[in-house]
């Protein structure tokens, strides 16, 4: 009954995406003006009927009711409740509900909440948000439906892969989805733009709080499906340039560019057509990413989808969507008239830079990401790895960084460098001062180097807008830049750290044996078997000493998981603030050694403190517009009514 | 630093030009840098008949012949031949299998080639589990099946 409850919203859902576009484009044409008051409830009303349907499938999956196929191929009754709940979007059919449902919950409370731009754009915005929808409305009904039932149902289900039975990983999809479906909406703003060829700092206003809402979900997500990689696989690195990886991280790329020109476009009225550009590139670039991701071309754990039609599905959706905007785009690009003008050394030229080398760095990993498919077309098996996307990224990320410490604190429109020279005495003293201390420690590669060099340079010189400001006064936004770009060389710092600094013992040793492995003295006092809900593993209790410290025990496990059967290594992790301490269990050999493998890894946590701070700034900046939004609302409001009680 | 003799009226078609050099320079960069780093996928066969340079990241996968994973004994390296019918490597790893490498089973080793010929694998790839199946050696087992078929016969 919940099965069916659930298809009928779905199939409600899409009727009404249909109207939502129907009557947008009539009314827009003129042909109907009448109908142009229905496209903000119909937006609404769709975005619930499609919460109603991905509520149906959760309530399926907490069941466990095995007459649904997705349930039985995907969940176990065995299974804990909170995995449960995480199954019903580790899957391609609920991960691709979860998707419509963010779009449509997007596109609603857009339809809600927006009410600074002309009727006419909001109306060609609605209705860009309805036909995006209508494409994967008819991908999941046609395809991919997830309530579908078995003829028999199953006795029990097949389970959940046990690499995603983890608490962290559990939402990190639905985070992710917010990141990658929230820049629909940018998306649908800038169809809406060039459609009405409204583009300005109004439609800059509106549409930043939501690029900038998916941009720190996008954050969020990357830094904390980086954290799990790094745990879970159990191989000490933290970012493998994995094709999933790189799905999630070209939207960030395209997004952080669209931020800061969306910035410019909303205080200068500059940069009109390359922020709409921005706005069709970020979202093409989620939905590339996804395609990646589901279409079953990459063999990963998050390729679900292996059925080929699916695929050629996505990339008709994707050359539809992609080619209808683009099209569009070369259509009005002309027409939209040039913005205001401004300097080489000023806050937008300097925004100018930030932009072309994000973009030079999103071409660098696309190109990276796809050559292998266009490779395999040609018939040869090839794989891009890190000795490829490193040194091709740092080109366009190392410049980025030193104009990122100099750029707030130019002013707009004109500026001269001189003027900042000052400020910038002391960051770059340190920079240099570092530098030489580096060159000296001939063990470091050349990008972890630069890494330490630049990073505490960045940090300070990120502080420098502030200086001469009351912080109590400050607002938020101003915080929020701040915040983000401290965050940027904290994270910086923990990755040249970790590159320059960690070291590694992989060793066979009896119960009893000491290993030492940097500061860090680790005896194997003894291994136990242990048992969870769904696996057993073989528990290694290890005692750990710091510098000839108190003892801390780590217990890196060996997991065996029964449904469906797979081992898993759980490594073990103790943090200090100067670094963490790494454990992975091995196997035992035949002479009865255990295998065992430990990095000592100094200011690693910085990557992922670093990136919740960039996304800590962007609370803070979209709080700060949010709020001082709604405070302008209100005074308007209260301005009118007294307009109108002196008029009675 | 100071461009503002360029007159403002070419702004914009100097972003533009801006825009497209970085592009185009992103773009040859990848170029070039796929050229030189890009790994590729050697069988044992082809790895026998044409093989990569010394010190070049590719990957090779095959069978893990049977009988041939030895521990040296340090206990954390083992060597092992790789084979698929025609030809075999022998290759070197340190470190810990994945958990589902065994014997007679497939695997992809990432690393590059040695001086002796021995394969140096920084990393192995097993099938992980039945879902989970790196994409060259879905392909090489189907290959073997039929072969095997064939030899049957």
């Amino acid at each position: 009954m919940i099965a069916e409850l659930g298809l009928a919203a779905l199939w409600l859902a899409a009727a009404l995406a249909v109207l939502q576009l129907v009557a947008g484009s009539l009314a827009l044409s003129g042909k109907a003006q009448g109908l142009g008051g229905v496209v903000r409830p119909v937006a609404m009303v769709q975005g619930g009927l499609a919460l109603l349907s991905f509520a149906a499938l959760i309530v399926l999956f907490c069941q466990t009711d095995l007459s649904v196929k997705l349930v039985a191929l995907n969940s176990h009754s065995a299974k804990p409740l909170i995995y449960k709940l995480a199954g019903t979007w580790g899957n391609h059919e609920g991960s691709m509900l979860l998707w419509v449902t963010v779009m449509g919950l997007a596109g609603g409370f857009v339809a809600l909440v927006e009410r600074r731009l002309p009727e006419a754009t909001m109306l060609a915005t609605l209705a860009g948000q309805a036909f995006v929808s209508i494409g994967f409305y008819a991908f999941l009904l046609m395809s991919s439906n997830p309530f579908e039932r078995l003829p028999q149902p199953a006795i029990e289900g097949q389970g959940l892969n046990p690499l995603l039975q983890d608490i962290g990983l559990a939402f990190h999809p639905p985070t992710l989805y917010l990141g990658y479906v929230g820049l629909s909406v940018a998306f649908s703003f800038a169809i809406g733009a060039l459609i009405t060829r409204e583009v300005g700092p109004a439609f800059a206003r509106a549409m930043r709080p939501w690029v900038m809402g998916a941009w720190i979900f996008l954050t969020i997500g990357i830094t904390a499906g980086s954290y799990w990689a790094y745990y879970e696989l159990g191989w000490g690195g933290w970012w493998f340039w994995d094709p999933v990886e790189n799905a999630s991280l070209m939207p960030w790329l395209a997004a952080t560019a669209l931020l800061h020109s969306a910035s410019v476009l909303a205080a200068r009225n500059a940069l009109r057509a390359w922020t709409i550009m921005l706005g069709v590139v970020a979202f093409s670039m989620s939905m590339v990413g996804t395609f990646l991701v589901r279409s079953g071309i990459l063999t990963s754990v998050h390729a679900f989808a292996v059925d080929p039609e699916r695929g050629t599905f996505i990339l008709a959706l994707l050359a539809i969507n992609i080619g209808a905007a683009l099209l569009l785009f070369a259509l009005r690009a002309a027409t939209v008239t040039e913005g205001e003008r401004f300097t080489v050394t000023s806050r937008e030229g300097a925004l100018v830079f930030n932009n072309v080398m994000l973009t030079g760095i999103l071409g660098i990993v696309l190109v990276g990401t796809l050559y292998p498919l266009l490779a395999e077309a040609m018939g040869s098996k090839v794989s891009v790895g890190p000795p490829y996307f490193n040194p091709a990224g740092a080109i366009f990320a190392v410049p980025m960084l030193v104009v990122l410490a100099v750029g707030p604190l130019l002013r707009w429109r004109r500026d001269s460098f001189s003027r900042v020279r000052g400020q910038l005495l002391l960051p770059l003293l340190l920079a240099l001062g570092l530098a030489a201390g580096v060159a000296f420690n001939r063990g470091i590669d050349l990008l972890p180097a630069i890494g330490l060099a630049l990073a505490p340079a960045l940090m300070l010189a990120s502080l420098l807008p502030l200086r001469a400001r009351s912080l109590m006064r400050t607002p938020l936004p101003i915080w929020g830049m701040v915040v983000a770009h401290f965050g940027m060389g904290v994270a910086l710092f923990g990755m040249a750290s970790d590159s320059a600094f960690s070291t590694e013992r992989l060793v066979a040793v009896y119960v009893g044996d000491n290993v030492g492995v940097g500061p860090w003295q680790v005896r194997l006092d003894r291994i136990e078997p242990v048992a969870g809900p769904n696996w057993t593993a073989l528990e290694a209790k290890m005692l750990a000493s710091y510098d000839g410290g108190a003892a801390v025990e780590i217990d890196p496990q060996a997991r065996n998981f029964w449904a469906p059967p797979q081992q898993t290594a759980e490594s073990a992790l103790l943090t200090r603030w100067n670094g963490q301490l790494y454990a992975v269990l091995g196997e035992q050999g035949e002479d009865g050694r255990w295998q065992l493998r430990l990095w000592w890894k100094p200011f690693v946590p910085m990557i992922w403190l670093g990136g919740l701070l960039i996304a800590l700034g962007g609370v803070l900046a979209l709080f700060g517009r949010v709020a001082s939004d709604v405070r302008r609302v209100i005074a308007r409001d209260k301005i009118a009514y007294r307009r109108q009680k002196q008029g009675r | 630093m100071n461009t503002g003799g360029i007159k403002a009226k070419h702004q914009r078609l100097v972003l533009v030009l801006v825009a497209l050099a970085a592009l185009l320079g992103a773009g040859l960069l990848a170029v070039w840098g796929l050229r030189s780093q890009a790994s590729y996928f050697y069988l044992p066969a082809e790895m026998a008949a044409n093989p990569p340079e010394t010190g070049r990241a590719v990957r090779l996968g095959g069978m893990v012949e049977a009988g041939s994973i030895k521990t040296a004994a340090d206990g954390v390296t083992i060597r092992f031949m790789v084979g698929d019918g025609k030809a075999r490597v022998p290759v070197i790893f340190r470190g810990i299998v994945p958990d589902l490498f065994k014997e007679s089973s497939g695997v992809v080793a990432e690393g590059r080639i040695g001086p002796d010929g021995t394969f140096v694998a920084d990393n192995l790839l097993a099938k992980h589990d039945e879902r989970y199946v790196p994409r060259e050696m879905k392909d090489m087992t189907e290959q073997q099946a039929r072969a095997a078929v064939v030899e049957t016969q």
